[in-house]
């Protein structure tokens, strides 16, 4: 299996705080992996190096064998790795289709592409994918009016319009009510069979990424722990220590 | 509700053209009101429908002015001696040269600003919110500054074109159905534009540039192409200005910051930011404002326009079609009965 992600000895401090150090890790191509590790231990620092929000110390981050460490979010983007955020974004003020007529992969068309309307195989994904995620009845609501449980919803679904190669998700099930949790593992594993995107997703919701990922990477203090398929994590003592707090 | 806005667009358009013969001695008022629609509309394309406040376009306003003068007298004559005679020499202009050089000028002075913008664009697009508003004025004063100390081109006297050449009234016809042409031409564009993914995706770069910059839109390359087809626009009423004021200099007909810069401003947060009827509507109030109270309140008039702009600023940010859109969404196609149910269940 090949990476898609291989994350080489990244280290990453703010001025004295030290947020990753030395970190490697590797995604593989087709699925799903988890980021787990106690409240700031570096996790969203490390998503947010991969996507390029801020340079990285030292290291190296490749995406499907390109180094991407220099590049900025936008062209990151455009290599189809996308992210989500912790904090959601989404376009407030417009409604759910309009949301996800915008997410159209414009990395994908050329300008007399990006000129023409929006064609009716474009509203029936939004449709289809909307209906996907289970929005479909709230899709002419004002999206800023939404709950933030279906804000997440909505952000996936765009995330999902864009056509993304891999997707790295900020705690998906964060804010999302407890009954729509189990469906929400469902549709993540279903994009990730039947759409073949990549995912990465931090979590802390243990229940969760123990259902979902194959392989799991636990940080604390910004050192990788431990990492191991979710058996091994979770009988791993320096996992359970770094989460009880006796590190 | 197509049927009857067909008829709507139908009688405007009809309007458009009856207008200059039924109200003969407004002529020029109403070839000023459309360059007021002109203006405001390619704001709105920056300033409501992308989020980037420019007061710079007045910049392509006075560069549309003096690229359609120079270009219409550098096809006849030499530019240096032209504008040395200041107007005094005696420098005839044929018809055919006239128009040739109104036309070429015009369209040319469209496409420098377009070049222009995204020269300029590309300087100024890093900044955001109001340090945009105030690189982009900075670039229209200084550059209003260097052409008044630049003397080929006519220096701080500015530049005097050949008068039309057939008689007056004919003149203000034919520059009413110029601007007229070119409002017509922006209002179909924008229309057209804001309804395609490239009008959704600046749509999101004003709504969450970062998270655009996320989802790999093209958030440069899109700001650029917005400001060049604003500018092309902006550059060809300059243009048509130009020749319409027959004498215009820099500091208080081409580059004038605080007039129209601020004008279509204006017009635009009177009308509705982000609207595609508000800077029309908005540049027709403002219009009629100005001109009423520079007849009925002379002295006072620079007051009651400093009044309308705080009012406008302070109290109705939405302008007329926003509070429109507040009042009445259901006439834009907005529909919030799904939730009234919802919550009412």
């Amino acid at each position: 299996m090949t990476a898609i992600i291989n994350v080489r000895r990244v280290s990453k401090s703010f001025g004295g705080v030290v947020a990753n150090q030395d970190v490697s890790l590797k995604v593989n191509s087709g699925t799903i992996t988890g980021l787990i590790g106690p409240n700031g231990s570096g996790k969203t620092t490390l998503f947010n190096s991969i996507v390029g929000y801020h340079p990285i110390d030292e290291g190296s981050i490749q995406f499907e064998g390109e180094e991407i460490s220099k590049l900025p979010v936008q062209q990151i983007a455009r290599r189809g790795l996308l992210r989500t955020f912790q904090q959601t974004r989404i376009y407030g003020a417009m409604n759910g289709v309009e949301n996800m007529l915008i997410s159209l992969p414009h990395r994908k068309m050329k300008i007399w592409d990006a000129l023409k309307t929006f064609t009716k195989e474009d509203y029936e994904r939004a449709d289809h994918l909307l209906e996907f995620v289970g929005l479909y009845e709230k899709r002419l609501l004002k999206s800023g009016d939404l709950s933030f449980g279906q804000q997440k919803l909505l952000e996936f679904a765009m995330a999902l319009m864009n056509e993304p190669t891999c997707l790295l998700l900020d705690e998906p099930t964060a804010g999302i009510n407890p009954t729509l949790i189990n469906g929400l593992i469902d549709r993540l594993k279903r994009a990730n069979s039947e759409f073949g995107i990549t995912l990465f997703v931090i979590e802390h919701n243990m229940r969760v990424i123990m259902n979902m990922a194959e392989t799991i990477y636990c940080l604390a203090h910004g050192e990788l722990l431990a990492q191991g398929t979710p058996d091994e994590i979770q009988n791993d003592q320096r996992v359970i220590d770094a989460y009880l707090g006796a590190h | 509700m197509t049927r009857n806005k067909t008829i709507l667009y139908a009688l405007i358009l009809a309007f458009t053209f009856v207008c200059p013969f039924v109200f003969p001695n407004f002529g020029t008022q109403l070839a000023t009101l459309w360059l007021m629609i002109i203006v405001a509309l390619t704001w709105d394309m920056t300033g409501g429908q992308m989020g980037y406040n420019s007061l710079g376009n007045i910049f392509f306003y006075g560069t549309g002015m003096y690229v359609a003068a120079l270009i219409s007298i550098g096809m006849v004559y030499d530019v240096g001696d032209y504008t040395n005679a200041a107007g005094g020499g005696i420098y005839a202009f044929t018809d055919a040269q006239y128009f040739g050089g109104l036309f070429l000028g015009i369209i040319g002075a469209g496409i420098f600003c377009s070049v222009v913008a995204v020269v300029i664009g590309y300087l100024t697009f890093g900044l955001r919110g109001p340090y945009f508003a105030i690189g982009t004025l900075g670039v229209a004063i200084a550059a209003g500054e260097l052409v008044s100390n630049w003397d080929w081109v006519g220096g701080g006297q500015g530049i005097a074109l050949p008068v039309y050449p057939g008689d007056l009234d004919t003149g203000k016809i034919f520059f009413y159905f110029l601007f007229a042409a070119v409002g017509v031409s922006v209002f179909v564009f924008v229309k057209w534009l804001y309804g395609t993914r490239f009008g959704a995706a600046i749509n999101a770069i004003r709504d969450d540039e970062e998270k655009s910059d996320a989802m790999g839109i093209h958030t440069l390359r899109y700001k650029l192409y917005t400001w060049a087809m604003a500018a092309f626009f902006v550059g060809m009423a300059g243009g048509i200005s130009a020749f319409q004021l027959i004498h215009f200099e820099p500091l208080e007909s081409a580059y004038q910051t605080i007039n129209l810069g601020i004008f279509m401003v204006v017009c635009v947060l009177l009308g509705g930011k982000g609207t595609l009827w508000g800077p029309v509507v908005g540049a027709v109030l403002f219009h009629l404002f100005k001109e009423v109270t520079w007849n009925y309140l002379l002295g006072w008039q620079w007051v009651a326009l400093g009044a309308l702009i705080v009012v406008t600023v302070v109290y109705f940010q939405d302008g007329v079609m926003g509070w429109l859109m507040h009042k009445r969404p259901e006439w834009f196609g907005i529909r919030i009965e799904e939730k009234i149910a919802e919550e009412t269940e």
